[in-house]
């Protein structure tokens, strides 16, 4: 569990996730059990679609109707907490930040892990963006298999 | 004997925004650190920083130590920098003794911002003072600043937000973080950090400590034990493994020697890390236009410390009679950022240290 | 020991080589480095020991404060090595007693 082991339990993470019928389009998941001390997320969405309120502890909010799936939040969050779903007909696409070497390249197929650092299954690589704005911080764009929506969080290159 | 209204004792961030904050009041300064390049420990700070975008959020510690240096650079003809200069004394006349570049020198000031920030506890266990056993701060330094490993495999000891932040970076870095050991039932930092951890595959061990070290000439192994709940060692949960490194990172105590020296009224406040001086909520000691803003006045993260030196400087300059301009407002909106950023749940330990040191909590 | 590649930072390739002694040994390090990153790069862990028991003692904390990095340095005893900087042609050495008065 999450205070002692370092992972969340499904129901947190399932409670941070909005209505599968949403994922439609790309929405963020804001992984963000604590109250904290921290408002990026909420002050880089370009569409205001994040809210912490006057107080930075509070925990975010996202309003889905707002949200465009864009991936600012991602690199802009200090903890690495925020990630990007969309449900297709069979896989879902995850935009999760990396910050290690060497990189993903497009096309290539990584291991699929889960918050406690077990394999799970395939990630294909689909696109891996790195510009000035995002300070070093990565976006990779992978599809894994739909069972692992609630379940994938990163991925590891094959040793 | 050298002359001047104000001299702040250390470059970190609270140092460096004091500086600034000071200039920008007109107000002129010496600002000295010990150290060759000024941004204390911020310069081997790789991860984004929490807090709002007026402490600099989501920027890496390394970027903020440049942009509060280019902000102090901006101020030539008002904030003198020493660097690679030493405060090796501080009399109750206000008198300071520097020993620079092997020059011993002394400086009659007025008024006297202390920001020496903090140290590095250590842990006791068996052979504790093997090579290998290293500070936090010394592996960030070691690997961020001069782009050396501590070692190919560690493990880490303390759980919090350093002790997490570091074993991500030693990743970074290339090093493997074979386990992550906390004596605590339950992990003492952002469990965002530890979320990150765990999923690139460091076990996170709590209710567990560091045994013993094993090694010759330098660590070879570590031994861990687990720990009951009123935290005895339980027999027989030892496991061995092979490291040359071990990162002990089990918090920071003040440095305020310096405070001591020139007699401020001091408390030691396990909150606040350790022995740390009385202030108000201006930050002044008990001793007049002597004050103390950063880890040297208690141990928070380092956004705190920015905003308290900006606070400190704003208020050291006013009382020698460069008021800035927007005083009253700057006042109140970073006193009302140190009560935002010590709001939740993780900011009890610092409010309940503050009650204690003088019943306010924005002291 | 040295980080070849880093995702944040950028360690400059071409830095310039700095020749010292350690224990009379040749050794090198790089511009930038303090004496005892050379050395920690190296492989050198072991800096100093304890006055009494003669134990090993490497640095701990890298900032200058816990004193336990002190060495010799061109004759002068007691240098915080994890501070200083190096310099070509330096010689370094583990020290033997508590450092004795010198002249300059």
């Amino acid at each position: 569990m999450l205070e002692r082991d370092g992972y969340a339990t499904h129901e947190q993470i399932s409670s941070r996730f909005p209505k599968v019928e949403l994922l439609v389009k790309p929405k963020a998941v804001i992984e963000c059990y604590e109250n904290i001390p921290c408002n990026p997320c909420s002050t880089s969405c370009p569409f205001n679609a994040i809210t912490i309120g006057k107080d930075i502890n509070n925990i975010p909010q996202v309003d889905y109707d707002k949200c465009t799936g864009c991936g600012i939040c991602v690199h802009s969050c200090p903890g690495l907490a925020i990630m990007v779903c969309e449900v297709l007909a069979d896989k879902v696409r995850f935009k999760i930040p990396y910050e290690f070497l060497p990189r993903p390249i497009e096309n290539e197929v990584w291991q699929a892990v889960n918050r406690k650092g077990d394999v799970i299954g395939e990630a294909l690589i689909e696109k891996v963006s790195l510009n000035n704005r995002q300070d070093r911080t990565a976006l990779v764009q992978v599809l894994v298999n739909k069972e692992f929506i609630y379940e994938f969080v990163t991925i590891r290159r094959e040793s | 004997m050298i002359s001047k209204d104000l001299v702040i004792i250390g470059g970190g961030p609270a140092g460096l925004c004091a500086a600034r904050m000071a200039a920008e009041a007109g107000q002129s300064a010496i600002l000295i650190d010990r150290n060759a390049k000024l941004g204390g420990q911020l310069i081997k700070q790789t991860h984004m920083f929490f807090g709002s975008e007026k402490q600099y959020a989501k920027t890496r510690g390394i970027d903020i130590a440049k942009k509060l240096l280019d902000d102090v650079g901006s101020y030539p003809e008002l904030i003198e920098v020493w660097e690679d200069a030493t405060v090796v004394g501080l009399y109750p006349d206000k008198v300071i003794t520097v020993l620079k570049q092997e020059k011993y020198l002394k400086i009659q000031a007025k008024a006297i911002i202390v920001a020496t920030g903090a140290s590095e506890k250590v842990l006791a266990f068996e052979n504790n003072d093997l090579p290998g056993i290293y500070g936090a701060g010394a592996v960030q330094t070691l690997m961020n600043v001069y782009g050396v490993k501590p070692g190919n495999k560690i493990i880490m000891v303390g759980s919090g937000n350093i002790g997490l932040i570091v074993s991500y970076q030693l990743m970074q870095a290339g090093v493997e973080v074979v386990s992550l050991v906390e004596a605590s039932p339950n992990i003492g930092g952002y469990k965002v950090h530890a979320a990150k951890l765990r999923r690139y595959g460091v076990e996170i061990n709590t209710s567990c400590t560091i045994k013993k070290a094993i090694g010759k000439e330098a660590v070879e192994k570590v031994v861990t034990i687990k720990l009951d709940e009123n935290w005895n060692e339980i027999p027989g949960t030892e496991k061995t493994y092979e490291v040359d490194a071990i990162c002990i990172a089990v918090g920071l105590t003040p440095l305020t020697s310096l405070l001591s020296m020139i007699g401020c009224e001091m408390k030691y406040i396990s909150e606040l890390g350790g022995l740390v001086p009385v202030t108000n909520k201006y930050h002044e000691t008990s001793i007049d236009n002597i004050y103390v803003c950063g880890d040297s006045s208690g141990i928070e993260e380092a956004s705190s410390a920015i905003v308290e030196g900006y606070l400190t400087g704003l208020i050291a300059s006013s009382k020698l009679g460069k008021k800035h301009p927007k005083f009253a407002e700057l006042v109140d909106d970073f006193q009302s950022q140190l009560e935002n950023l010590r709001n939740g749940p993780f900011g009890a330990k610092i409010r309940q240290g503050l009650k204690k040191l003088g019943g306010s909590v924005d002291a | 020991m040295r980080i070849e590649k880093h995702p944040i930072l950028n360690f400059e390739k071409e830095r310039k080589k700095i020749h010292f002694t350690f224990n009379g040994h040749p050794a090198f390090g790089f511009e930038g480095d303090t004496i005892a990153s050379a050395l920690h790069a190296l492989g050198v862990k072991k800096l100093s020991h304890s006055i009494e028991l003669k134990r090993p003692r490497g640095f701990y904390c890298a900032i200058g404060n816990c004193s336990s990095c002190q060495m010799t340095v061109d004759g002068v005893p007691n240098v915080k090595t994890c501070i200083t900087e190096l310099k070509a042609g330096m010689e370094v050495k583990v020290q033997t007693n508590k450092g004795e008065l010198y002249d300059k």
